[in-house]
């Protein structure tokens, strides 16, 4: 299962997310919630493993458990170093686009010059040029997330964590922005958690789906995404795969 | 330029019938002239006397510009050291408090006695009493930085000294502004108090100088006058420090024709 050449990312985890003012390293037992419990999961390299269940399953505690942000109360997470996509963009509202993209590089002490240069580099690609100079609050949702998606390319990491990264976005943009995450990671593959609560965007860009229960998080089912790309949404493989998916979650057979 | 005067046109007006209602109140005999003198003898004594209070404004400019300055550093580096030390927090920040409650005149007379009649005792007094608004509202702002942005820099492997960099410290430059507001129009009553609480060499050294000693010589339009450049210098240095906000954090005044 784990080779040399494998990001082996396990999850055996009782995660456990605290509220904030639980004091100490233990937490007010009372106040804990159980947000994941025997959890087993683990991602190939240059994988994409999309997670996909209910709100309250946990699906934000795994990212952090992964990214170190969090330790679980029981079990291990190995992963090779990890960068998180928040949900929310969090791009700095006082630093460009291009500076916010580049943010990682300066962190790790780069000149800025050449930060930028290599920020901007990725900005023609993904469709962001012209919009170096601009800060945050004049771009778009869809630009937004895409500048965010370049901060956490260049963070350098080999494993992406992805938290609802279209949750926020309208449909058509959202619809947009999975066919450029498909392209964008055809072009620059890398081991990718992709956390969603969208059931068809998970079967669209995975090559494995883990389907989640909530309260505590348990997986009800892993399902194979082997379909060659680019996948079409209309294409009856993929409308099986979602039924099967969600069916797992108990929404089946209503389409 | 023209969007300025017209912006500028309500207080002026507000003035005018401010001035006009004075001015009749004191001409139809509502009060003796020598204690309150109408807004005709006020401009009057502002136009004779313009090259007095030009020297005197001078003085009380510089004090008020390098108190308010030392104010500035003084509040924000406290402010800054008292969010990375909570044991600093706890022993200096109600002494800050307490600080503001120490009338001028009791510690007047040992700041002469170590820094004599020049313009550090009356520094020292300015700065004591603008620093204070400059640390709150620095502290407040820096621990008021989204959590989550502090997280995703963990993520990047910020170090402390990045996190303060990247986003607590221009998360507080906003609020810490604003304390500088505050700190500003609070010090050009400071230099009044500064000069009048520490004694001076100088016959006429800062407007609020010429202020007293024009009241005990029953000088009332000039003291007036005085007072009205005083009024006028708060105002214009509020107004410069909301222009350099507009420099300074750019991102927190969103022009309203924003295509979005």
């Amino acid at each position: 299962m784990s080779g040399v050449s494998r990001t082996y990312a396990q999850e055996r985890a009782t995660g456990q997310t605290r509220t904030r003012r639980g004091t100490g390293t233990t937490g007010n037992p009372e106040r804990a919630v159980r947000a994941l419990a025997d959890v087993s999961l683990h991602a190939d390299r240059g994988e994409v493993l999309a997670v996909v269940g209910p709100s309250g399953c946990g699906k934000t505690t795994l990212l952090e458990l992964i990214c170190g942000l969090q330790s679980p109360d029981a079990g291990t997470v190995r992963s090779e170093p990890a960068a998180l996509m928040p949900q929310r963009d969090l791009l700095l509202p006082w630093l460009s686009a291009v500076d916010n993209a580049a943010l990682a590089l300066r962190i790790a002490k780069r000149p800025r010059a050449q930060a930028r240069e290599r920020a901007s580099a990725l900005f023609a690609e993904l469709g962001l040029a012209g919009f170096e100079e601009a800060h945050p609050h004049k771009l778009s949702g869809g630009m937004r997330q895409r500048v965010a998606f370049v901060r956490t390319l260049l963070s350098g990491k080999p494993v992406l964590c992805l938290d609802e990264p279209f949750g926020a976005l309208d449909a058509i943009t959202r619809a947009e922005m999975q066919g450029w995450l498909a392209r964008a990671l055809a072009r620059e593959p890398r081991t990718v958690v992709l956390v969603t609560h969208d059931v068809e965007e998970a079967v669209l860009l995975a090559d494995r789906v883990a389907v989640l229960c909530a309260r505590p998080g348990r997986v009800v089912a892993e399902l194979e995404i082997a379909l060659p790309r680019p996948r079409a949404r209309t294409d009856p493989a993929v409308v099986a795969l979602r039924e099967r998916a969600l069916i797992a979650l108990g929404l089946g057979g209503d389409s | 330029m023209r969007r300025g005067v017209l912006k500028a046109l309500p207080a002026v007006l507000l003035a005018a019938v401010a001035l006009g209602a004075w001015e009749l109140y004191v001409d139809l005999g509502g009060v003796d002239p020598a204690l309150l003198p109408p807004p005709h003898a006020v401009a009057a004594a502002l136009w004779d006397n313009a090259d007095l209070l030009w020297h005197n404004f001078t003085i009380t400019a510089e004090e008020v510009m390098l108190g308010l300055g030392l104010a500035l550093i003084g509040g924000f580096a406290l402010g800054v050291a008292i969010h990375f030390s909570p044991l600093l927090r706890r022993a200096a920040y109600p002494h800050a408090v307490g600080s503001q409650a120490v009338p001028i005149a009791v510690i007047a007379a040992p700041l002469v006695f170590w820094w004599g009649f020049g313009i550090f005792p009356k520094l020292f007094v300015i700065a004591l009493i603008c620093f204070f608004p400059v640390v709150v509202t620095t502290v407040d702002g820096l621990a008021a930085v989204d959590p989550d942005q502090l997280k995703l820099l963990r993520t990047l492997d910020a170090s402390r000294w990045q996190a303060f960099r990247f986003a607590e410290l221009p998360a507080a430059l906003p609020a810490a502004l604003s304390g500088a507001r505050i700190a500003l129009a609070v010090g050009v009553i400071g230099a009044f108090i500064a000069e009048t609480s520490t004694a001076t060499t100088g016959p006429y050294a800062g407007l609020g100088h010429e202020i007293m000693a024009d009241l005990n010589s029953l000088q009332a339009p000039r003291e007036y006058a005085a007072t009205a450049v005083l009024f006028l210098f708060a105002i214009a240095c509020f107004y410069t420090l909301t222009v350099a906000e507009r420099r300074l954090a750019p991102w927190t005044t969103r022009p309203g024709g924003d295509s979005r």
